[in-house]
């Protein structure tokens, strides 16, 4: 893109590859400085050797369809003008790039600019991607969508986007999620859909994810499974990194604009990824833009209880993608434990772990106390409240940036606004103050 | 011969249909596996499709889901399942077996080294869920270096050219999905299912067996006139499941699959 144009709304990225059978692609892939990151996935929905479509015969079918609608509307004027004024009057964007003075002076060190996402309708990224899948869904003639949540932030976008274009709308969430979560469980309601708590497995987004699986394997005629996060089944991957890549598209004309350069890094929270994808895509080329992906170390890497399946899992097969995950000896999933439900998820994205075997991302990962940290000093100090999941990424930013000579520049993505997370917030503060009182046994 | 070749050549040879069942490896205990096996084969079981308990079994139904969570509370892995087979081939040396489940205990294991102790334990197949044709070379490669068959799902969905591709690749057997949905869903759909039959004979001359929604001997019965052979298995997971013991419930299937065995031969 040129640097001095508006980022547009929507990738003017050309068709990928046609869908003619190419060889199979290499074990290894090529340095990233001969890597064309433009072109991936290739026609098998692959990225290197991650991604792919491991889901049952049924549902090929769908996947199939899902590919050719998207292909013929990606590059049509009409529905990247119905996207772009969505974007723009309904969602809100471009959200703005702010520099955090005040974090940055108390950091000492690096400017941190946010890329501010919680802004938007819904309050947080996940918009983005729903109202591209839902104006795709529009396409397919399926008057029926569902969708998988684990914080409620996708669910909420999903059934926020349901609503206004007159879809029935179902939302599987995992019972400790709602439990976890009953703001949001009410938020979907209140929009008209519907809440199946899932009671299978560990009860957590995992777990929703199996359950949309097997709705949309019995309906798979009249519905539309709208998945929330940069993994999943060939094309879903693609679809959502393409719709969510406005955010790194607007960051990168808005950094121009106001520094008359790039930045030196970019930060973002990764849990199934789509925000950090999003985010980085448009500067993968840009060699010196260093990019990092912050996972949830949960009570830290050693303990065994986090969400960083990048940091310390392997490659596996779930949820219709190689990837990364988080398992057992026997290649069971594992439970994954964070502080925030959003990040909570065995696996991610199989673009990022593609960008981690390249060396083009350097992914780590964060724990619940310095995320909670991150949390707390954003709010007092800039009196913006983030989400947890944000928080990881800011949490690196400002260790990284008090190291760093004043003149470079962070960029955080700022996903989503911590409305959502008082309830998970004020009971660690309960328990941790000793002036409430706490019930006799 | 793979042991499926000549299970399925005899029944033709008979005239005779395939009875498959399905029961979850550690389901509901460890002890009852082999024994349970043994059960099937006395109640006229021709073919065993022993399931892999997955963390995450995306296209299994509730019942067959709350099989897969217990045999993982029991702690059953693919090494547990390969010492099951091993002792369920010390006297058994020729009911086919294949080895039902999802990708990743197999990525996670390593596709080789799968193959080879599959093969060593005395399976004959494997049947990944999540490896459609697209995705399952790799496998498939290492199941043929150890002699060993893989067996497609076919789906209502299926589009013919895929039919051909899937034709292709498959061996032993084709397994058609007679329904839109997950393990243990609703009643099928006779027609719907005759239709389908005949698109796959046209296809391929592998022996075609029909599952999902097969309940009781009636359904049997009317699939068994179409196909070569009928897959039961939420039905006889749910009956070791509401037993009031492993014993109570190896009697329930005995019975229940000597019923399904006197329809398919009747």
């Amino acid at each position: 893109m040129n640097a001095d144009s508006p980022a547009p709304a929507f990738d003017l990225d050309p068709l990928d590859a046609p869908l003619t059978s190419q060889p199979e692609p290499p074990l290894r892939p090529a340095p990233p400085d001969t890597v064309n990151f433009a072109q991936a996935p290739d026609a098998q929905g692959r990225f290197g050797n991650y991604g792919g479509r491991y889901v049952s015969e049924t549902l090929i079918h769908a996947l199939d369809q899902l590919e050719q609608i998207y292909a013929q509307l990606k590059n049509d004027p009409a529905f990247r003008a119905e996207m772009e004024r969505d974007l723009t009057h309904y969602v809100g964007r471009p959200s703005p790039l702010y520099l955090a003075e005040h974090l940055t002076a108390q950091t000492g060190g690096a400017k941190i600019y946010l890329k501010r996402e919680d802004l938007l309708h819904t309050g947080a990224h996940k918009i983005n991607n729903t109202i591209g899948q839902a104006l795709l869904a529009r396409h397919t003639g399926k008057r029926r969508v569902i969708a998988e949540t684990g914080a409620g932030q996708h669910g909420v976008a999903t059934a926020t986007i349901a609503a206004r274009l007159g879809l029935e709308c179902v939302v599987y969430m995992g019972a400790e999620d709602v439990r976890r979560q009953a703001a949001n469980v009410y938020r979907m309601q209140l929009l008209g859909a519907t809440v199946v708590p899932v009671t299978a497995g560990s009860r957590t987004l995992k777990d929703a994810l199996n359950e949309a699986l097997r709705d949309w394997v019995s309906n798979v005629d009249s519905t539309f499974y709208i998945i929330g996060t940069a993994a999943g089944p060939h094309p879903y991957p693609q679809l959502v990194r393409d719709f969510q890549s406005v955010i790194g598209r607007e960051a990168r004309a808005q950094c121009l604009e106001r520094e008359g350069r790039l930045p030196d890094a970019l930060l973002a929270c990764v849990g199934g990824g789509s925000n950090a994808i999003g985010f980085f895509h448009p500067f993968l080329s840009d060699a010196d833009v260093d990019l990092i992906g912050v996972e949830a170390g949960g009570l830290g890497l050693t303990t065994g209880q986090h969400a960083a399946p990048l940091s310390a899992g392997k490659p596996g097969v779930l949820h219709g993608n190689k990837t990364y995950l988080m398992a057992d000896a026997d290649g069971q999933i594992s439970a994954t434990h964070s502080v925030s439900a959003g990040l909570d998820y065995p696996g991610v994205g199989p673009e990022h772990a593609w960008l981690k075997d390249l060396g083009r991302v350097d992914y780590v990962a964060v724990t619940d106390d310095e995320a909670l940290a991150a949390f707390r000093q954003l709010s007092r100090v800039e009196g913006i409240i983030p989400a947890l999941e944000s928080s990881h990424a800011l949490a690196y930013a400002t260790r990284m940036a008090a190291d760093m000579d004043p003149q470079k520049i962070l960029l955080v993505n700022l996903s989503g606004r911590g409305d959502k997370d008082m309830d998970t917030v004020r009971s660690i503060d309960g328990l941790a103050t000793p002036t409430i009182p706490t019930e006799q046994p | 011969m793979n042991r499926i070749d000549q299970t399925l050549a005899n029944l033709a040879e008979q005239g005779r249909k395939a009875l498959v069942a399905y029961v979850v490896a550690g389901d509901p205990d460890l002890d009852t596996t082999v024994p349970l096996l043994h059960d099937l084969v006395a109640a006229g079981t021709d073919i065993i499709e022993l399931g892999v308990a997955f963390s995450d079994p995306s296209a299994e139904g509730p019942i067959i889901q709350r099989a897969h969570e217990r045999a993982l509370a029991n702690r059953v892995g693919l090494r547990q399942i390969f010492a099951m087979l091993t002792e369920f081939r010390r006297t058994d040396p020729h009911t086919p077996v294949v080895l039902m489940g999802y990708a990743n205990p197999i990525e996670w294991l390593g596709l080789d080294a799968f193959a080879a102790a599959a093969a060593e334990a005395g399976a004959d197949g494997a049947l990944t869920v999540d490896l459609p044709p697209e995705e399952a070379a790799p496998l498939d490669h290492a199941l043929r270096t150890h002699g060993l068959h893989n067996v497609f799902l076919l789906a209502p969905t299926t589009s013919p050219p895929r039919l051909h591709r899937i034709a292709q690749m498959a061996s032993g057997f084709l397994y058609y999905v007679s329904l839109k949905g997950v393990t243990g869903a609703a009643t099928l759909d006779i027609a719907a299912v005759e239709a389908r039959l005949a698109a796959i004979r046209a296809a391929s001359r592998l022996p075609v067996c029909v599952g999902f929604g097969i309940k009781d001997a009636e359904s049997a019965r009317a699939v068994a006139r179409l196909a070569d052979g009928v897959v039961i298995g939420s039905a006889l997971v749910e009956r070791l499941a509401q037993a009031d013991s492993p014993e109570q419930g190896r009697a329930a299937v005995r019975r229940f699959l000597a019923e399904i065995r006197t329809a398919l031969d009747s």
